[in-house]
């Protein structure tokens, strides 16, 4: 790797080794069309910036010969395209990061796919550039991509933009062709409300204004591409905002003193500085900054290090100190931008995590209020989103979160979204503003608890929660269950799917999204009921996975025993004791489980009865044994 | 944290000394170990885990104890797929360990430079290119599965010259290997290879002879190509990065076997 000049001696070495305490930092990506030229325009900056070795060169020459697409040129895309697939499909299927520098500063470029199937990509790489350099064909001019990727990097917030407008080769350098796309640019640019933005012809084949101003066009005279790289202001808006530092870890500093650790994400704090903890609110001031390499006097946004507080209060991973002067407001719900990312789609209604800062928190997200067409920036209707799409949608938080907007703070108002069963992250979400309604909502103290009215009852209460197939049983087995615990002298309620579908379901459809808000509310009032002190029998289909661990999440440890009433589809099927699957089976009857709709059977439930062998009394007699164990019901 | 005793580890280990200070490291370090190291890193290995107060772990897969797995009569690719791809994932499965950190950087080599710096790998510990996270902002998701680990790279977005710039500044101790010396060393097939022991087979008529040389990587010895070079300090020899024209994996035949070797490594496991 080099880096500018060799220095030739000890002083310049030193000098050197100053300056590069000083250079700055600058993340960038490119963007534009599959073939705008992307990787060949990184491979040129490398090139360019002396940053490919003998040996790469080597590897380079040869490869440009065997597989390139430049002819006798070198083919500088294959520095980039590392993956075995790309090299094989010509295309860039995921992030390449690349590093280089020159004297004033060292840059991360993160190379981006084109096609629509990876915005999620390009997403990812822009959620943290500084600027972007959208690439478009003097040929072709701007596509349905260049528009795409520039209002993404609007919808990121990147700061500057640089559009290159390549291949100027092949249209005869011509200063017609370079001004007409310039012109349209600047009218899509205010459109998507890109503010900083600099237009450079160039060609990245040949080297065009890339870091030279190209004698071939002697009628442009602004910055070349690596100028404007390096001297373009990155706006550190960060620095002199109110200070913010997510708690990641409680440090202890000396035996009795809990230091708070974490990188400060914005503003600057000194000891002795008014500071709050969100979102309890309290209040304390700086002790010490504590680092490896001694206290600090003050600490400023990117500085990793462990705060003591003068005043010891609760605090922990997830939440925020922030500087009292100016904290941020919280709340529990709000609208958002929701980028989707995974092959599964959204469920609206359904519990996934949140990650943002150090907090994790549960969310569920409402069906969206409309999606955004990213190639006409129009806005559809839509009740869910799919891979790649982009959506408004209110969001609800499990609890009280410090947010800044977005656009203000992308620290405090992105996040992320993660599946609680598969664990991947499916999703980013960009917060607005808080709904007005989530000020309003406070917890009410209440002075009994589920303990003293367990103590009054005599026996502790739980959640029987029947899962299965239509006809497998369910309800036969929990009315026998429930039966023999009311012989028993157990205070016991049954809440039956079909039952509830007459009264507080009866809005309630069969789709995915109605399905889960119908698991939401049942697991909802079998949490309350328990919590009231009974013991709750739900009998249910509830198909999901995802909504049977939320029903388990509202209850204690030891309180949710998950009951999964098997039976195979051909024995349900038979019994059909309401006639249901006949109907499906007839077109009748649309989203039917098993049928025309999944159903995602319990990987390790309490209690499993095969009712296909077992008869409705063995199986309930499974399950009280069960509880038994659970000390729910007392043996003999 | 995987801790393999060159310049990256030792970067790495004093940035969580750093991260966690004044507590404790809360994890140790685990060495998948070859046999085939410099036996200056292994002094160097002991030495530092001793000198910081630090809780080691040293694994050498049985099975190539057994069966004599070396170099020479085995080739690098079995060499390095038995003892660190099958020992690592021994010794993590062995442990427990879900969580492993690792110093590799994006800058060594085209397949790392798409890995995530949060790496989610199957129950048998296979990396899939196509079933990656998207890492958006600062937030790194590390929730997984039963059965499932994650490799994490803090040290992603780092490159070689990073490295030894941070290494100037941090004053942080590092194998003598690193810097120029007069050692033993044989030429073969292009590149220096140093003869550290006696189990090196050498063919007639090589004989060792004495050169000043450094490493620029570090690995088993004698898969590990030296550099000629007079840099015997830090300073001397970021002067040298600056000036080369050699990638710093260029020496290391495990990266040569293909030109997709790394990609092909990494899916099976190796971190």
């Amino acid at each position: 790797m080099r880096s500018g000049p060799r220095p030739a001696t000890a002083s310049q070495l030193e000098e050197y080794l100053r300056t590069t305490e000083q250079q700055t930092h600058l993340r960038f990506i490119t963007c534009g069309s599959v073939d705008d030229g992307k990787s060949t325009l990184i491979g040129r900056l490398l090139y360019d910036s002396k940053q490919v070795t003998e040996d790469h060169l080597a590897s380079l020459t040869a490869d440009s010969r065997t597989v390139g697409t430049q002819g006798d040129h070198l083919d500088f895309a294959l520095l980039v395209d590392g993956l075995a697939a790309e090299r094989e499909q010509g295309i860039t299927i995921d992030i390449a990061y690349r590093f280089f520098s020159t004297p004033q500063r060292k840059f991360v470029v993160a190379d981006t796919p084109g096609h629509e199937q990876y915005t999620r990509n390009m997403i990812t790489a822009a959620s943290r550039a500084d600027l972007a350099v959208l690439l478009v064909d003097a040929r072709h001019g701007l596509l349905t991509q260049t528009r795409r990727h520039a209002y993404l990097a609007s919808l990121f917030r990147i700061p500057e933009i640089i559009l290159a407008v390549n291949k100027l080769d092949l249209v005869g350098y011509s200063k017609e062709v370079f001004d007409a796309i310039e012109k349209d640019f600047r009218v899509f640019a205010a459109q998507v409300g890109l503010e900083s933005t600099v237009c450079i012809p160039v060609s990245a084949l040949h080297g065009d204004n890339i870091t030279e101003l190209s004698h071939n066009m002697p009628w442009y005279s602004g910055p070349t591409l690596i100028a404007q790289l390096e001297t373009v202001k990155v706006q550190d808006l960060v620095r002199d905002a109110p200070m913010r530092m997510p708690v990641q870890l409680i440090n202890r500093v000396e035996p009795s003193v809990r230091g708070l650790a974490g990188t400060i994400t914005a503003g600057s704090v000194r000891p002795g500085d008014p500071v709050q903890v969100l979102p309890s609110g309290q209040a304390s001031t700086v002790g010490r900054l504590v680092t490896f390499d001694g206290d600090l006097d003050e600490a400023v946004t990117g500085q990793s290090l462990t705060v003591t507080l003068s005043r010891e209060i609760d605090v922990g991973r997830g939440d925020v100190l922030v500087a009292a002067v100016s904290p941020p407001r919280i709340a529990d719900q709000f609208e958002a931008h929701i980028v989707w990312m995974d092959s599964n789609h959204l469920a609206p209604g359904r519990s996934y995590l949140m990650k943002i800062g150090s907090l994790v928190a549960g969310i569920t997200v409402a069906r969206p209020k409309y999606k955004v067409n990213i190639n006409t920036l129009e806005h559809t209707a839509a009740t869910t989103l799919v891979m790649n799409e982009i959506g408004v949608c209110n969001v609800r938080v499990d609890r009280m979160i410090p947010y800044e907007p977005y656009v203000e703070s992308r620290d405090m108002g992105g996040f992320i979204i993660i599946d609680r069963l598969t664990n991947d992250t499916v999703g980013a979400g960009l917060l607005h503003f808080a709904l007005r309604r989530s000020d309003n909502v406070q917890w009410q103290k209440v002075a009994i608890d589920k303990l003293q009215r367990s103590v009054l009852n005599g026996h502790s209460p739980c959640v029987v929660w029947f899962t299965g197939l239509s006809g497998a049983g369910k309800s036969t087995i929990a009315n026998i269950v429930e039966l023999s615990l009311h012989d028993v002298g157990r205070h016991t309620y049954l809440l039956d799917g079909d039952n509830l579908r007459h009264g507080l379901n009866k809005d309630l459809g069969f789709t995915e999204a109605d399905r889960i808000e119908n698991i939401r509310r049942v697991a909802e009032v079998a949490a309350l009921m328990a919590d009231a002190g009974l013991i709750v029998l739900v009998a249910l289909i509830s198909p999901y996975r995802a909504e049977r661990r939320l029903a388990r999440e509202l209850l204690s440890k030891g309180e949710f025993c998950e009951v999964f009433v098997d039976s195979t589809l051909a024995v349900a099927e038979r019994r059909d004791p309401k006639g249901l699957y006949r109907k499906a089976r007839l077109g009748q009857l649309v989203n039917f489980t098993g049928v025309d709709s999944p159903y995602e059977a319990p990987e390790s439930p309490e209690v499993r009865v095969d009712t296909s062998t077992l008869t409705p009394v063995e199986a309930a007699e499974a399950v009280l044994k069960h509880l038994r164990s659970m000390a729910v019901v007392s043996s003999g | 944290m995987l801790y393999s005793i060159g310049k990256d580890s030792s970067v790495m280990l004093h940035l969580a000394r750093k991260a966690f200070y004044p507590s404790n490291l809360p994890f140790p370090l685990l060495h998948v170990d070859t046999t085939w190291k410099f036996r200056e890193m292994y002094e160097f290995r002991d030495q530092t885990a001793a000198t910081l107060g630090l809780e080691l772990i040293v694994h050498q897969n049985p099975d190539c104890i057994k069966l004599g797995i070396n170099p020479f009569t085995h080739g690098s690719d079995v060499h390095t797929y038995m003892w660190k791809t099958e020992g690592l994932k021994q010794a993590l499965d062995g442990n427990g360990f879900d969580v492993a950190l690792g110093g590799a950087r994006r800058d060594e080599e085209t397949s790392r430079a798409k890995e995530r710096v949060f790496s989610i790998r199957s129950p048998q510990h296979r990396w899939d290119p196509k079933r990656q996270r998207p890492e958006l902002w600062r937030l790194y998701n590390a929730r997984k599965g039963p059965g499932e680990t994650i490799r994490v790279f803090p040290l992603s977005n780092w490159t070689e010259l990073d490295v030894w710039l941070y290494i100037h500044r941090e004053g942080i101790p590092l194998v003598p290997l690193y810097f120029a010396a007069p050692r033993p060393v044989i030429y073969r097939d292009g590149i220096i290879t140093m003869v550290d022991d006696d189990r090196m087979p050498l063919l007639p008529p090589e004989r060792p002879s004495t050169r000043s040389i450094r490493f620029r990587s570090l690995g088993c010895y004698p898969l590990t190509g030296a550099i000629d070079s007079e840099a015997d300090t830090v300073p001397a020899i970021i002067e040298e990065i600056l000036s080369t024209n050699r990638s710093e994996r260029s020496g290391r035949m495990i990266d040569r076997d293909t030109s997709q070797s790394m990609e092909k490594k990494k899916q099976e496991g190796y971190f």
